[in-house]
């Protein structure tokens, strides 16, 4: 689909955030200088198009509980497939992608504890014989994308 | 806080999205069998204590074109870090910022970023960009893209007690 102007201010300034209101959708609307019929066709058009992946609460998930870590792995070329398959039989690996470094496989570890996270990174240790790196988020800088307006 | 029965029943009815009707705080009200009044109250009291981060819009990157995309990884001074990674976490390129703990001596880099872009030659250049952002503060840095997807699951609430 094509995006015009108003589409992309939608999605700019929805990317900011969404008002808790009766009537949200009418209260955005009317910042924008749009309908509010307008701005919810657009909406439902936008996610039919897949332009929008998710739209509503974002939860912080070591927040409902659970520990969180990105993991990284260097791995020599021939032992990559099978590493692969060892550590994505973790339930515990949520992303796992390949990457352009020595430390070539870089994965998430979702766990129940943080004593879990250590748990599991030990465990691929002792089964595939490779170190596995822990890098843990210190801080978050908020984020936002915004598109050419 | 700590989430009860209420909060995880609304968690699992908005975690997929809000519905596109004029009133969807009330129409999710009514499948919960609550007021959208105790509705809000309870979304207000999560967002005011961090477990709802915001409540907004994710754009698809590779749906607006943006299909390039690599993690850059910035070696900067510790004393820096906090106010220079909020500048970097503002670049409208920048989909997510974060400080994370080196690995030393193999891993210098205390700033990880990503950079999105229509080409990797645009996200070359985006990263010039945040070198020079960066400037002294930054003693080394590197990009790894993606070449493949090992494994991809969505991270899954719970169900039970937390």
């Amino acid at each position: 689909m094509i995006l015009d102007a108003t589409d992309r201010a939608i999605l700019n300034q929805l990317q900011e955030g969404f008002p808790i209101d009766p009537a949200p959708f009418a209260v955005v609307a009317a910042d924008l200088g749009i309908t509010e019929t307008d701005l919810i066709a657009r909406l439902e058009a936008m996610k039919t198009a897949r332009v929008i992946t998710r739209f509503g609460p974002f939860y912080d998930a070591a927040a409902m509980g659970g520990a969180f870590c990105l993991c990284a792995m260097a791995i020599p070329p021939g032992e990559f497939d099978a590493v692969t398959a060892k550590v994505n039989a973790h339930p515990e690996v949520a992303h796992n992608y390949e990457r352009t470094h020595r430390l070539n496989m870089w994965f998430v570890l979702a766990t129940e504890t943080k004593e879990g996270i250590e748990e599991v990174a030990r465990r691929i240790e002792v089964e595939t014989g490779h170190r596995v790196l822990l890098f843990p988020k210190l801080q978050e800088f908020f984020i936002r994308f915004r598109v050419a307006a | 806080m700590t989430l009860d029965a209420t909060d995880r029943a609304i968690i699992a009815a908005t975690q997929s999205g809000l519905p596109l009707v004029p009133h969807p705080y009330a129409a999710i009200a009514a499948d919960l069998g609550m007021t959208e009044g105790v509705l809000c109250d309870r979304l207000r009291a999560m967002q005011a204590s961090g477990i709802i981060r915001r409540i907004a819009v994710a754009p698809n990157h590779y749906a607006l074109g943006m299909t390039a995309n690599g993690m850059s990884v910035w070696d900067v001074d510790d004393a820096q870090v906090a106010e220079l990674g909020q500048k970097v976490g503002d670049l409208a390129f920048v989909s997510h910022c974060y400080e994370r703990p080196r690995a030393l001596p193999e891993w210098p880099y205390n700033l990880f970023a990503m950079l999105h872009g229509t080409s990797r030659e645009e996200v070359e250049a985006l990263r010039l960009q945040v070198a020079d952002l960066l400037g002294d503060a930054c003693a080394g840095h590197d990009i790894l893209y993606s070449t493949r997807i090992l494994k991809k699951t969505g991270l899954r609430l719970r169900s039970g007690k937390g």
